[in-house]
């Protein structure tokens, strides 16, 4: 099968109005606002040295800010926002996806903007500017009719570079419940379908130039006076946002959104469960690619319907509890925390997806290491790895207490590369997932804990308030709990994980619905 | 003196900032002048004399820090300077067309600050095109960086008699001409100043311009008003610098005679 006949490309593609569309909006929204905030406010600023100084400054930090990290702030502050805004007007707003989107990016578009306005406002000919005052212009007359009009070049040339960049950033809303173009990369990156991210990649880059291009012609059009050149190219940007809205509009809404998060298994879960609700009639649609602490605050929040957690995750990092507990008492407590935010712990699937500690089985054998007690004594020449947000998680903290555990060196990578990281000897432990297909599939072994300082992290059903009496929901749901067991759920990932059509999370929750509907 | 003068200046004084905590520079140091109706007063002096910095009071480009300036009898300070300044016609070293507006557009921009209908500013235009010896067909769509210079300051002179001023301000305006289209300038607006009955007041560097245009100069050093009158007049000057500023047309005007004798055989 050759890289074009590659049935991924179509699968793609029936995406692409859906996330394209979003794209489009959020980048164009972003846009237009950061535009009305930055351009006044470069006007305004001119002729300050300080306040000049002070807002390029602050642009130029908010610029050096990481993409991803400034899209991520903006959802936790929202939130306070919203929950302060409903308990004193009683009127609340949804923090999750397009807001924060919207605003985050419109920050990140203001320095080109601010910069570029300053700029060739500033660099007019003093002579032309005393000429306008001489002809009779007042302040206003002279900004609108000589100074915007000679600066026009250099304003559009920031503009141009905002729009590239924010359109590029749009990319990384995925994570915070905004659904983009970075939909593919996320979604291709972790279930490694390359078809996926280079054309989440392509699509984004085209989507940019074409923009870049319909400013240039409306750069131009006002530039030459032709009317004709700035009216083509406005009604450009014009229906390509119409074109993003039709296919929304004549699309039935739907009416569950099933949540995952940023790994193979999250895909096939949310996969499978949308396709539960469809088969009994309910329309699904997903929200991927989430952060593991926006999935939650957008679950309490009704933003998202459903989706799995695991126990120990929501334990130890969503209530901070430091002591660990046997698995029933742990999961029944959590049940009662849970309703007390009106979330409702639908059940269990039937597996655990624990952190563990993981090795090759020969080395392991080698050494007559069989537990993590084991592990402790030669700890202190050896490099682990973990995933990026163990090493800040408390089981770590916990772990290392427990057992005295120094590494030599702590790594952090994408998931699916740590694997293969621990099998060619490259870091000698690492802190996988015990619902892994790539344990078997490199054959490595995972250490027992005797102390249980790590605690169980059965895969959970998770309903949002609003689905709390929902009775075909929980009816579509119900066929799924207890039905899959680790050995399923491992297969499952290690199909996922592979780099052909029948990996993608769609296949293998088919798969995995005929593995354990019949159970 | 029965009749007001246009324009007085009385015991004016400006100064400026120095930059950089150095000391304020006196640009024009209590200055007394005026210039009556349908004069042609030149203003001559070197760089930093102080001569721009006059000019431009007059229309309330800078405002004085003493002395008092009125304008057709009026003290500009109690004016609204836009207004003013559509009433006075300024005509600006070489020319400051705006760029990105064709010559008509240039030409017609008080006019439209004072909302004259478009029809009316159109038939304007073209009657300063011939004013000015432009052929309307030819330049009045062009840009300014498609004329030559003398043809651009041609347009400047259009501009500042587009809203008909009574009074014209003239900021060294044929300084970076050659000097024919220099003299044919000077002489076509010297012919417009006497049959629009317009009061001028030029700045130059240039006596002979001055002596050759002007009713009347007044010179012009550090700031300082050192004497005023007609060529005649000033020939009378005891002043040094004024005797030496005379000195370059008259040794001039000798040369040219032995050079070109009128009763040769051309």
């Amino acid at each position: 099968m050759s890289l074009f006949t590659d049935p991924r490309w179509a699968e793609a593609l029936t995406h692409l109005p859906d996330y394209l569309g979003n794209h489009v909006r959020v980048s164009i929204t972003a846009l237009a606002l950061g535009l009305a905030i930055s351009f006044p406010l470069a006007i305004a600023v001119r002729n300050h040295p300080l306040s000049r100084g002070i807002l390029l400054g602050l642009a130029s930090i908010v610029q050096t800010v990481p993409g991803l990290a400034l899209l991520a702030l903006f959802y936790p502050l929202l939130l306070a926002l919203a929950s302060l805004t409903l308990s004193w007007f009683g009127v609340g707003f949804s923090a999750f996806g397009f807001l924060p989107a919207v605003l985050a990016l419109a920050l990140y578009s203001m320095l080109p903007v601010l910069r570029n306005t300053i700029t060739g406002l500033n660099g007019v000919d003093p002579a032309l500017l005393e000429a306008a005052q001489g002809v009779g212009m007042t302040a206003q007359q002279s900004l609108f009719s000589v100074e915007l009009p000679l600066a026009l070049p250099v304003i559009m040339a920031g503009i141009r570079t905002a729009a590239v960049w924010v359109i590029g950033t749009a990319t990384l809303s995925t994570p915070i419940g905004q659904t983009s173009l970075g939909n593919y990369i996320f979604a291709g990156l972790q279930t490694q379908n390359w078809v996926f991210v280079l054309f989440g990649c392509f699509a984004s880059a085209v989507l940019a130039l074409a923009v870049d291009q319909l400013l240039a012609l409306i750069e131009n059009g006002i530039r030459g006076r032709s009317r004709l050149r700035a009216t083509l190219g406005g009604a450009g940007i014009a229906a390509l946002v119409a074109a993003t809205l039709v296919p929304a509009l004549a699309r039935p809404p739907s009416n569950y959104i099933v949540g995952a998060k940023t790994f193979t298994e999250q895909y096939v879960l949310s996969a499978l469960i949308a396709e539960r609700l469809r088969s009994d009639g309910l329309t699904a649609s997903s929200r991927e690619g989430l952060g593991s602490n926006v999935i939650f605050d957008a679950l309490a929040s009704n933003d998202i319907d459903v989706y799995i957690d695991y126990s120990g995750t929501l334990w130890a990092n969503q209530f901070h509890h430091t002591d660990i507990k046997p698995r029933e008492e742990l999961l029944a407590e959590l049940k009662t925390t849970l309703a007390t935010q009106s979330i409702t712990l639908f059940g269990e699937l039937g597996f655990e997806n624990a952190y563990a500690l993981v090795m090759p089985r020969a080395r392991a054998e080698q050494l007559g290491i069989h537990s993590i007690a084991d592990l402790a004594a030669r700890a202190g020449t050896m490099t682990i790895a973990g995933d990026y947000e163990f090493f800040s998680r408390p089981e770590w903290a916990g772990v290392q207490k427990a057992y005295g555990l120094a590494f030599r060196a702590q790594r952090q990578m994408q998931p699916d590369f740590m694997y293969a990281a621990v099998a060619s000897g490259e870091v000698d432990v690492i802190a996988g997932y015990t619902s892994d297909g790539l344990i078997k599939k490199y054959d490595l072994v995972v250490l027992d804990d005797p102390k249980h300082a790590i605690p169980p992290y059965d895969a959970i059903l998770l309903l949002a308030p609003k689905r709390a009496g929902d009775e075909r929901l929980q009816a579509a749901l119900k066929p799924l709990l207890g039905k899959i067991d680790i050995a399923t759920m491992r297969e499952a990932n290690l199909r996922a994980s592979g780099n052909d059509s029948s990996s993608s999370p769609d296949a293998v929750a088919r798969w995995l619905w005929e593995r354990v509907g019949k159970r | 003196m029965p009749e007001t003068p246009m324009i007085a200046y009385v015991d004016v004084v400006k100064s400026f900032d120095g930059g950089n905590g150095a000391e304020r520079v006196l640009a024009v140091d209590d200055v007394s002048l005026e210039v009556a109706g349908g004069e042609f007063l030149a203003i001559v002096g070197g760089s930093g004399s102080g001569k721009t910095t006059l000019l431009r009071l007059a229309n309330r480009l800078i405002d004085a820090d003493q002395g008092t300036i009125t304008v057709e009898g009026c003290d500009v300070r109690k004016a609204d300077p836009v207004e003013l300044r559509r009433r006075i016609g300024y005509v600006f070293q070489s020319g400051a067309l705006f760029p990105h507006l064709s010559v008509a557009g240039n030409i017609g921009i008080t006019p439209k600050l004072l909302g004259t209908p478009q029809a009316e500013i159109a038939d304007r235009v073209d009657e300063l095109l011939e004013l000015v010896r432009l052929d309307r067909a030819q330049h009045r769509d062009r840009l300014p960086q498609e004329l030559s210079g003398g043809q651009r300051q041609r347009v400047g002179v259009a501009r500042a008699l587009a809203a008909r001023p009574r009074i014209v301000l003239m900021d060294e305006p044929f300084g970076a001409l050659d000097p024919l289209t220099r003299d044919a300038l000077g002489d076509d607006y010297r012919a417009l100043h006497r049959k629009l009955g317009l009061t001028t007041v030029m700045i130059t560097h240039d006596m002979t311009e001055a002596i050759l245009l002007a009713d009347r100069i007044a010179v012009m050093r550090s700031g300082r008003l050192l004497a005023q009158g007609t060529p005649a007049e000033l020939t009378q000057s005891k002043d040094a610098y004024v005797m030496e500023l005379l000195r370059t047309p008259r040794r001039q005007a000798e040369r040219l005679s032995t050079l070109l004798p009128r009763d040769g055989t051309a």
